[in-house]
């Protein structure tokens, strides 16, 4: 089975009542959550005067995303395709509005209005054909459009994907630069298997210097290593230590073989009724390597 | 679903040239207490189209707002009152959205306008 949840069933089948209630119960991927999020409204670089922005949170789920923006004082309108996603939404109150719709049909939204948009984990879902009137490259077009669209001039909007392989992402980048985005990926921790994270960061309008892609984090090598991740992230992937686990537990038990161990399996088979060889000094005994 | 977000929403069927603003529908309004933030609401001024907030906050049963509007009315204290009542706090709880241009209705449940569209209107 794989692990990527968009190969397994669409989005509104994929997360339906129990997905949805167990995705918003797990205190992991709640804090996995709020920290893409935390680090997307950073990328969005909203001037810093304490003047609350209304946001578009693309495939906001049941709100996790959404409860960031509102910590950080913003109004935000949430889209998903998902009913039980939204109505788990609904129960926590989360303060933004919901709307049910299917960012692939794009964006029913008036032009120039919104003046940013985050969106976690959910474009790369757009890469894949769950119907047979879905294509694609035309929900990927009809998305980056209607978001250029609806977005105010200069505004950023920062879409955290997890794409498949390179070509998903060439497909995804190419789209939005044809929609008139400038900017780029911009990821975090690139060197590390675990805490690696990429973030499409557009800027609506022609390329300029506050369009450039900033820096994603620990990109100089500064964590080379994963010694410095926290603990809340280790179980996100397979690590190679993991890996190696089993073996080292094997040899460990061969070890504890010795001749105790023996004589209580020569007991047991005994009780059992079964003809067992008397115990002597050679019981168990390693025999010499020249044997 | 506040007026905040009715005045965002347009009609996104294959063909429709204006789909704003969207006719409003009401079964159930609820009033929501929301922190009144002027610096918010001078922002939101100008991306706002006054007349159809006018329109559907009359629809939901709220008639204190003036027909026209100019930014030297931000500095009225009342009017700012008013505004941020009718963008913020009327919840259109049930009900439907309608499109001008085609009557296609996109229902409201629970507060949530269900904007997904059908395969022969995308």
């Amino acid at each position: 089975m794989t692990s990527r949840p968009e190969l397994q069933a669409p989005p509104e089948i994929f997360y339906n009542d129990e997905e949805a209630r167990k995705y918003t119960s797990s205190s992991r991927i709640i804090e996995i959550q709020a920290k893409l999020s935390e680090r997307a409204v950073e990328l969005l670089a909203l001037p810093n005067d304490d003047v609350p922005r209304i946001l578009l949170d693309i495939g906001c789920g049941s709100g996790l995303s959404g409860e960031t923006l509102t910590e950080n004082g913003h109004q935000w309108i949430g889209l998903d395709i998902s009913q039980s996603m939204l109505d788990v939404a609904l129960e926590r109150e989360v303060e933004g509005d919901l709307v049910l719709g299917d960012m692939g049909q794009g964006l029913g939204l008036r032009p120039g209005v919104i003046d940013g948009a985050i969106s976690i984990s959910a474009v790369q879902w757009l890469c894949n054909a769950d119907k047979s009137s879905h294509e694609p490259r035309i929900r990927l077009k009809a998305f980056f459009g209607s978001l250029y669209r609806c977005l105010g001039r200069g505004a950023r909007a920062v879409l955290q994907v997890y794409p498949e392989n390179l070509a998903q992402r060439e497909l995804i980048l190419g789209f939005a630069m044809r929609a008139g985005f400038s900017g780029g990926i911009v990821v975090d921790f690139p060197h590390s298997t675990k805490r690696r994270k990429e973030y499409l960061v557009l800027t609506c309008g022609p390329p300029s210097l506050s369009s450039a892609a900033p820096r994603g984090k620990g990109e100089e090598g500064e964590s080379c290593s994963d010694e410095d991740s926290s603990g809340d992230e280790d179980n996100q992937s397979v690590c190679i230590s993991d890996r190696h686990r089993p073996r080292k537990k094997q040899r460990l038990n061969k070890k504890m073989k010795g001749r105790e161990w023996v004589l209580k399996k020569k007991e047991q088979m005994r009780r059992k009724g079964n003809a067992v060889p008397a115990d002597t000094k050679y019981t168990a005994r390693k025999r010499k390597a020249r044997f | 679903m506040r007026l905040l977000t009715h005045n965002m929403l347009s009609s996104n069927i294959k063909g429709v040239t204006n789909g704003f603003p969207l006719l409003i529908e009401v079964e159930k309004v609820v009033e929501k207490q929301v922190d009144f933030n002027e610096d918010f609401l001078r922002n939101m001024f100008a991306k706002i189209e006054w007349k159809a907030l006018v329109e559907a906050s009359r629809t939901m049963g709220y008639t204190e707002l003036p027909e026209n509007s100019e930014s030297s009315m931000l500095n009225s204290d009342e009017f700012l009152r008013k505004f941020h009542h009718a963008l913020l706090e009327l919840h259109l709880e049930e009900g439907a959205l309608v499109c001008p241009e085609t009557g296609r209705k996109f229902p409201v449940n629970k507060g949530i306008p269900n904007m997904l569209l059908h395969e022969d209107e995308v």
